[in-house]
């Protein structure tokens, strides 16, 4: 899962919520996905007292798709919340990102706050994940990297049918858009990527279960796909 | 008794005048390929096809197979490399999968699946292609376009039409249209000529098929490549 040419497995190995056992003998190992959320196939037991795993996520130039797609994991969110606490999410609405063990990343870059909020989780997460399509090609946003942006801010804010006195939002508080959406691991370096638009729920229910349970992420043939 | 190579430990037979990509396909033994297309002459120039024979690398599709040639595929070090010459393809073309009607029937997205390519890895380079829609028929987008030259070769040997041709070198390479203007649809090429349905990636499509067959029931989206060009032979 992790990329296999060069980027390599994440450096940071995961806390693990009862210290250092092995792996087979951790906390998750032992229990189904049934046991703890019922759900399908292989999963999660609850932590007990330990330490919970803590994740923030954040859609960039993204369309919150893979945000969805999360949450389409239906009840096994119940098995998920027994292990994991949320940081920073569009779920808890905190909006800057403490220390985490699991950042995980929509959409890709398009304007300074995405650096801006990208650096704050490449700093705070061991590990950073770029979910879906957008953050690892530039996906859809990416598709106006051939059009010249003050062309497309006039195609949408002026000529587009409908409007009136259509005008290009200038608002200092806007952030500064830039000319070419980047996918992320042009900005900081990601340790895993989950592609997919949006990769489907039980792909990030495989990628999270294999990852809190301290096994390097595999998807199967069909769980792979790029749109 | 027939002659022989050997393709990971497997003894595959052949005949004079086979590569070792026919001898492989003829036996199943899928050797991961893009510009390669049984049906036409090879053009060597993907190298996603590249082997280890008797210790140096070759290009199966073009490397004539000769008796008891040791050749080895399957291994971790030539599927990295493979990988990354598929990255490069990505990055060096505009591939937003997402918005392409070829996901799911596409042969370089299917390779990437194959080979377990989880993003792209080099910065991309979005270049400035063309796309030419002035065929009524058929569709030419260049940012998907990976200069295979199949569909050169298709135009030229199959339909007898020489449509299209590469030009330029490196960096420069692009795919040019034969006709005065330059446009697809000025030229004689038809829905059903052979170099519209050899392409393997979206960059020469017909129009008017969409998402007729939905994302999530195309044939990569359920097999791999390697049973579909190995079993079912070529779409
Ligand atoms: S041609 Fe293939 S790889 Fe390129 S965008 Fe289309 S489906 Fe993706
Ligand atoms: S249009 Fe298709 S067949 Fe022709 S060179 Fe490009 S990728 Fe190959
Ligand atoms: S398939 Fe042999 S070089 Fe492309």
């Amino acid at each position: 899962m992790s990329e296999r040419s060069g980027r390599g497995p994440h450096p940071i190995p995961l806390p693990h919520p009862q210290g250092a056992s092995p792996p087979g003998s951790r906390c998750f190992a032992a229990t189904t996905a049934r046991q703890a959320g019922e759900g399908e196939g292989e999963a999660v037991s609850p932590a007990g007292d330990a330490k919970k795993i803590r994740i923030a996520t954040c859609s960039l130039a993204g369309c919150f798709g893979c945000h969805m797609s999360l949450l389409d994991i239906d009840e096994r969110l119940f098995g998920l919340l027994e292990l994991v606490e949320f940081d920073r999410t569009p779920l808890t609405d905190i909006k800057h990102c403490g220390p985490c063990d699991i950042g995980i990343v929509e959409g890709g870059v398009c304007n300074a706050e995405n650096v801006h909020v990208l650096k704050e989780f490449r700093k705070n997460c061991k590990v950073l994940v770029a979910i879906g399509a957008c953050a690892i090609t530039g996906g859809i946003p990416a598709l106006r990297n051939n059009l010249d942006l003050w062309d497309c801010f006039q195609e949408v804010y002026c000529y587009e049918g409908g409007l009136e006195c259509g005008q290009i939002p200038d608002d200092p508080e806007l952030p500064l858009p830039f000319d070419k959406v980047h996918p992320i691991y042009e900005v900081v370096k990601v340790d895993y990527f989950l592609p997919g638009c949006p990769p489907p729920a039980d792909a990030i229910w495989k990628f999270l279960t294999d990852l809190l349970n301290g096994r390097e992420p595999k998807l199967d043939y069909e769980m792979l796909h790029f749109d | 008794m027939s002659k022989t190579i050997t393709i990971d430990g497997l003894t595959v037979p052949f005949r004079d005048g086979q590569t070792i990509m026919d001898a492989a396909l003829a036996s199943g033994v899928y050797i991961p390929h893009l510009c390669h297309n049984p049906e036409f002459k090879p053009h060597g120039s993907c190298k996603l096809c590249t082997v280890n024979v008797n210790g140096r690398n070759a290009a199966s599709c073009t490397m004539p197979a000769t008796e008891g040639l040791q050749v080895l595929n399957d291994t971790a070090e030539l599927n990295d490399e493979r990988r990354a010459l598929v990255q490069m393809l990505f990055v060096e073309g505009n591939h937003l999968c997402p918005s392409c009607e070829k996901s799911g029937n596409c042969q370089l997205q299917a390779v990437a699946y194959y080979l377990e390519m989880m993003s792209p890895h080099y910065n991309h380079f979005y270049p400035t292609r063309e796309v030419d829609a002035s065929h009524p028929g058929i569709l030419l987008d260049r940012n998907r376009c990976i200069y295979c030259e199949l569909c050169v070769r298709a135009s030229r040997d199959a339909d007898g039409k020489n449509v299209f041709g590469l030009t330029g070198r490196g960096m420069a390479t692009t795919l040019i249209v034969n006709s005065a203007s330059g446009r697809l649809g000025d030229t004689t090429l038809a829905v059903t000529d052979k170099a519209v349905q050899v392409c393997p990636t979206g960059a020469l499509m017909k129009k008017g098929l969409a998402y007729t067959v939905p994302i999530g029931r195309r044939i990569f989206d359920h097999h791999s490549i390697k049973d579909v060009q190995t079993g079912g032979g070529h779409e």
